[in-house]
């Protein structure tokens, strides 16, 4: 039972990175996967037009609370232009986890790309 | 009971080690019901009510010979008062369109509960919003149990009562016979939700007295897309019609026409007649196997389960924690880890369970709950399959410790 559920993402799900929320962000969103009940809120600070600052908050299995944690480090530094072309592949790589075989945990792996288009839609 | 079960039920041919424990989403299907749809259509395979051939007058022997057979598994009184839909959540939508439509009005009180299945839920907030209606919904106590003074209070001078049998989260079999005389004290219908119990037990509905009961094949070892909706005659006679077309009308002219007699005003289009010859298959098996000793296997299952997972630390039960009050089905969550995780895990062991909300968020709310796990059990399951759920489970708080 261990092909996904490696040490890292155990870890990252008992001590996520850059959980919580921001007073006004210059971007937020909420997302919901209705299939398992999921629930991420992303905000995002901007200065001087790079992202210098990324939370999220909300609960969800280890897979999605993984991925945001990844995902928010990943998005620090980048323009508004270089957010709205992530696409999911680079999402998934940060994970490093194949999820080919299994759809409705690729829903939870990109929630928080989710959040982050609804977002800066 | 049922130790020679699982040889019938080809899936687990193929999928040797597979511990399937979602039998409350669907169930598996048994050789005999497979066999049957084929025969269907290698042998026998025509439209019904139509064709003046063979194979044709057959089928419309057959599909009719199914409607009797389920008559009689129910206990309805006439096969009038069986319809033939997709499913449970079709079945349901029939009374909210059918009788709902024509008789609730403004101010009118729809009661239901708050362990209902979205598809018991919806239907009635919809009708609720579109009548300008008032939709109340009575709460459980903290073991999952209806909460009767508030049921006799919520249902006073109600119109429609709908509630199901069995909770397909908590797992509790309401009382639906006592439940049924309180809102028929009321002057108002009651409409039963029996998805999760009509495959494991048995359904008298003129004991229950229900005036409507509403089921799917696909639980109760039957193929996907045949439901099933039991109405009183007269109720049925005084409901209308909503999807229109073919089989539901006896005489069109150019300016009217005229409804078709009962059951087939409720039957436009051509239904899936295999899925139907399915069901006849699936009724006559759990004939055999007899309701009472379903009812029994599965209580002696959960009584089995329950009794382990109270040996688990940071493992929680929804419902009642004595067996006797639940059918087939416990939802469980565990500390600290999130029930998609404890899904995805068990499958990797080749386990088979339901996480989520399962289609009732309102019951996840009442309980504070994003999302349970959920294991059930039906003919096919033996302590066995209990057991590596048990072992799995362990190993899946031994990752996230």
């Amino acid at each position: 039972m261990d092909d996904i559920y490696q040490e890292f993402i155990i870890e990252l799900y008992k001590n996520p990175m850059n959980f919580g929320r921001m007073a006004k962000p210059d971007y937020h969103a909420e997302v919901h996967n209705s299939t398992c009940g999921d629930r991420i809120e992303l905000s995002l600070k901007m200065k001087s037009g790079i992202i210098v600052d990324v939370k999220f908050a909300g609960s969800g299995c280890a897979i999605s609370q993984a991925s945001s944690s990844l995902f928010t480090e990943y998005l620090k530094g980048k323009t508004l232009d270089q957010l709205k072309k992530i696409d999911k592949q680079e999402v998934l790589a940060l994970l490093k986890i194949d999820l080919s075989k299994n759809p409705s945990r690729m829903k939870c792996a990109l929630l928080p790309l989710d959040a982050l288009k609804k977002s800066i839609k | 009971m049922f130790n020679n079960i699982k040889k019938d039920f080809p899936i687990f041919l193929n999928i040797p080690d597979l511990v399937y424990l979602d039998s409350a989403a669907t169930s598996q299907k048994p050789q005999q019901v497979i066999d049957s749809v084929t025969k269907f259509y290698s042998k026998e395979n025509a439209n019904i009510a139509r064709g003046l051939y063979k194979i044709a007058e057959d089928a419309t022997m057959n599909y009719e010979q199914v409607r009797s057979k389920v008559q009689k598994f129910v206990n309805a009184k006439s096969s009038n008062e069986i319809i033939f839909t997709q499913n449970t959540t079709s079945s349901l939508n029939a009374v909210m369109r059918g009788w709902g439509e024509n008789f609730v009005k403004k101010h009118d009180k729809i009661v239901t509960t708050v362990m209902e299945h979205h598809s018991n839920f919806v239907p009635w907030q919809f009708l609720a919003k579109r009548k300008q209606a008032n939709l109340v919904v009575v709460d459980v106590d903290d073991d999952g149990q209806i909460d009767l003074g508030d049921f006799e209070k919520k249902v006073k001078d109600s119109k429609i009562v709908t509630l199901s049998t069995v909770s397909n989260v908590l797992g509790v079999i309401n009382n639906v016979n006592k439940l049924c005389d309180i809102a028929h004290e009321q002057g108002a219908i009651c409409v039963v939700d029996g998805a999760q119990s009509v495959p494991s037990m048995p359904t008298d509905v003129q004991k229950i007295n229900c005036d409507f009961l509403a089921f799917s094949g696909h639980k109760m070892l039957a193929p996907f897309g045949i439901g099933i909706l039991y109405g009183k005659e007269e109720l049925l006679e005084k409901s209308d019609p909503f999807v229109y077309g073919s089989q539901m009308i006896r005489k069109v002219t150019q300016k009217e026409n005229e409804w078709n007699d009962l059951p087939y005003k409720f039957e436009p289009g051509t239904p899936d007649i295999s899925a139907v010859i399915g069901l006849g298959k699936a009724v006559d098996y759990l004939s055999v196997l007899g309701m009472d000793n379903i009812h029994k296997h599965e209580q002696m299952l959960i009584g089995y389960l329950l009794k382990q997972f109270s040996e688990l630390d940071g493992l929680n039960v929804l419902g009642p924690e004595n067996s006797k009050q639940r059918g087939g089905l416990v939802s469980f969550s565990l500390d600290k880890i999130h029930s998609h995780d404890v899904a995805a895990m068990l499958a990797e062991d080749n386990i088979c369970v339901r996480s989520g909300h399962h289609c009732a968020m309102p019951i996840h709310e009442r309980f504070g709950l994003a999302a349970t796990t959920r294991a059930s059990v039906y003919v096919y399951n033996q302590k066995e399959d209990i057991d590596k759920l048990i072992n799995s489970l362990k190993q899946v708080q031994k990752v996230f410790s």
